[in-house]
């Protein structure tokens, strides 16, 4: 079984500061890294592979210095790196992403599965997951927080919605997203880091595959961005220090008087 | 100009035929962007078994056209099925915007659809205008986890494709005098794709339901020490009618389900307030609260972010606080209603 496992390079949230006064982020320290939820689909692919054998190709479009996040991912057991890097895909909204690493997947992997983190937490949008499965035109599976079972050509799973667990039977080749819950992501071993540095991880442009160039980054994206605010969270509230039993008394108090003008209660 | 030709769409949804509220607040958005295009608001309803009264719900919440769209291999959400449909409606009518909610349906299905018929789409978007002059959609939605509010347009592609939010904007007031019309669509065998079956639906149990749907929320933390002690967030909650959430490390302990999580790794929610009890507030845990209308915290470290962020705080003990403020809540009840007898049956 051939699992391709889209991943994102994402600003480091963790590492983020808040900056006390405005409350808005300080992006100078934000690092890069592999998107959190992107670890997710890496587990579930690995989990298959040691159970039902196969090949996992790990497949991201960014800078060069996302090899890095791709490397991690093989450190994991991931057996192969491809990095989409060009000028020409820069500036891509999600339509355009999902046409970049759908037309190298169909061009240069057979693939059974695509498994794909639930959002970039960057972007939040979750658009390029089911944006893959249309442009191949297979099945997708969104939140998918178990697998239940798995017999060569379908695959059923359980997706996490507002109203519960929908249980799905999903015909291969097709595209899976997951959610937290479905796997806890192992960390690499020094035996998985010693193998991940000595492979190599390819690194290809527009020339390499059969792009129609009117579909690629900016140009190609059918969105703009006009505008981008930075909204103020810092909101300054009332704050009650309890110190003595009478403390606890007013603090419940004007809680309660905090609720009812805000008609809460 | 034929019929659909330059609609506002939305797409209602329903569960097992019942429709849910994000049908009326998308309808609520769609109403105030037709009446400034000058142009017809039309609401889809794709599904089965969805009634007549239903369909004239949507009519009295704001639209002049209602296509249904109804068929037994529909009942369920399947998104290959459903995303045919949408394009054959979209590539037939010509609308100029269609919104869906920001649901696990809508994100799933809108994003399938919008490379179908090669068009922009974004997500999550909490604030929809009409750009003066060009008419073009505005899309205003949080980015980077809420840190930053981008404002985004479709200007050469149609229909301008959008995700909302859901509780981002209140229904219109139901008027049974509104007149419109409904459309029955007649399904076309090659609409419909069997590649998935659905095999079934298992409830969420207990108070995992309506994390996203409460107007209150209560959630516990790290703070909470062990699992047993969530009895204290889920009294609290039951005092306020509110749904339970939780923090990553509450989760990651195994002190409470998935479902209930609320952060960067698990749900972002709007609720008009949140309630944050020995949740420090790191910025994952932002990042799904923000758009609260009000938060409030109670926390031992005054120095926890999470007072940052928070309209009404609380430094102190929370297993003496919560408790406290529990039983004033309910004295404040039980006044009410001696005032009042009809105070709270709602």
């Amino acid at each position: 079984m051939h699992i391709v496992v889209p991943i994102k390079q994402v600003p480091d949230t963790a590492r983020v500061k808040l900056d006390p006064v405005t409350g808005t982020m300080i992006r100078s320290e934000a690092d890069a890294v592999m998107n959190p939820l992107d670890l997710y689909a890496v587990e579930t692919a690995l989990r298959l592979k040691e159970q039902y054998g196969g090949w996992i190709t790990v497949l991201s479009m960014g800078p060069k210095s996302a090899a890095r996040s791709i490397k991690e991912d093989l450190a994991m057991g991931c057996d192969e790196g491809i990095l989409l890097s060009d000028k020409a895909f820069a500036g891509s909204d999600t339509w355009a992403t999902s046409y970049t690493l759908s037309t190298v997947i169909r061009q240069s992997l057979s693939f059974d599965l695509i498994i794909a983190g639930e959002r970039a937490t960057d972007g939040d949008t979750g658009q390029v997951g089911p944006g893959i499965a249309a442009w191949l035109d297979i099945p997708v599976a969104t939140y998918v927080s178990r697998i239940l079972s798995f017999d060569g050509n379908r695959i059923e799973v359980a997706r996490l919605t507002e109203d519960g667990y929908e249980r799905l039977s999903v015909p291969l080749p097709s595209v899976l997203t997951v959610v937290k819950e479905i796997a806890v992501p192992r960390l690499p071993t020094l035996r998985g880091i010693l193998k991940a540095r000595s492979l190599e991880i390819a690194v290809r442009g527009k020339a390499d595959y059969p792009f129609q160039d009117e579909y690629l980054g900016l140009q190609g994206s059918p969105t703009r961005v006009v505008k981008i605010e930075t909204p103020l969270i810092s909101r300054k509230g009332a704050v009650v220090t309890i110190k003595t039993e009478e403390d606890l008394s007013q603090a419940a108090e004007e809680f309660v008087r905090f609720l009812s003008q805000k008609g809460l209660i | 100009m034929e019929p659909g030709e330059n609609e506002v769409w939305t797409l209602a949804e329903q569960r097992e035929g019942k429709l849910k509220p994000i049908s009326y607040e998308l309808l609520a958005w769609g109403r105030s962007l037709a009446d400034k295009l000058n142009v017809p608001l039309a609401s889809l309803v794709i599904g089965n078994g969805i009634s007549q009264d239903a369909l004239e719900s949507l009519i009295h919440g704001g639209a002049d056209r209602v296509y249904s769209i109804q068929h037994p291999l529909l009942t369920h959400f399947i998104c290959e099925s459903y995303a045919r449909v949408l394009q054959h409606l979209i590539q037939e009518h010509h609308p100029a915007v269609l919104l869906g909610g920001a649901t696990t349906t809508g994100r799933t299905l809108l994003p399938y659809v919008a490379i179908k018929v090669h068009t922009g789409l974004t997500a999550d978007c909490t604030g929809l205008d009409i750009e003066p002059g060009t008419g073009n959609l505005l899309q205003t939605r949080p980015a980077i986890g809420g840190n930053i509010l981008a404002t985004i347009k479709t200007p050469n592609h149609r229909p301008q494709m959008a995700t909302i939010r859901p509780r981002s904007k209140q229904p219109l007031c139901p008027d049974p005098s509104r007149a419109g019309v409904i459309e029955s669509i007649i399904v076309q065998e090659e609409w419909l794709d069997n590649r998935v079956q659905f095999l079934g639906r298992d409830p969420l149990g207990e108070e995992g339901d309506g994390l996203e749907g409460s107007d209150i929320v209560v959630s516990g933390g790290k703070g909470l020490r062990k699992g047993e002690n969530f009895s204290l967030i889920r009294g609290l909650a039951q005092e306020l009618r509110a749904a339970v959430g939780a923090s990553r490390e509450a989760v990651d302990r195994g002190w409470i389900s998935y479902p209930h999580q609320v952060g960067l790794s698990g749900k972002t929610i709007a609720p008009k307030l949140y309630i944050a009890i020995g949740i420090s507030g790191s910025i994952q845990h932002l990042a799904g609260i923000k758009s609260s209308e009000q938060i409030a915290a109670v926390n031992l470290d005054p120095n926890a972010p999470i007072f940052q962020v928070a309209d009404f705080g609380i430094v102190g003990d929370l297993f003496q606080v919560v408790p406290r403020i529990r039983d004033r809540i309910r004295k404040y009840r039980l006044e009410k209603q001696k005032e009042d007898p009809a105070y709270g049956c709602t």
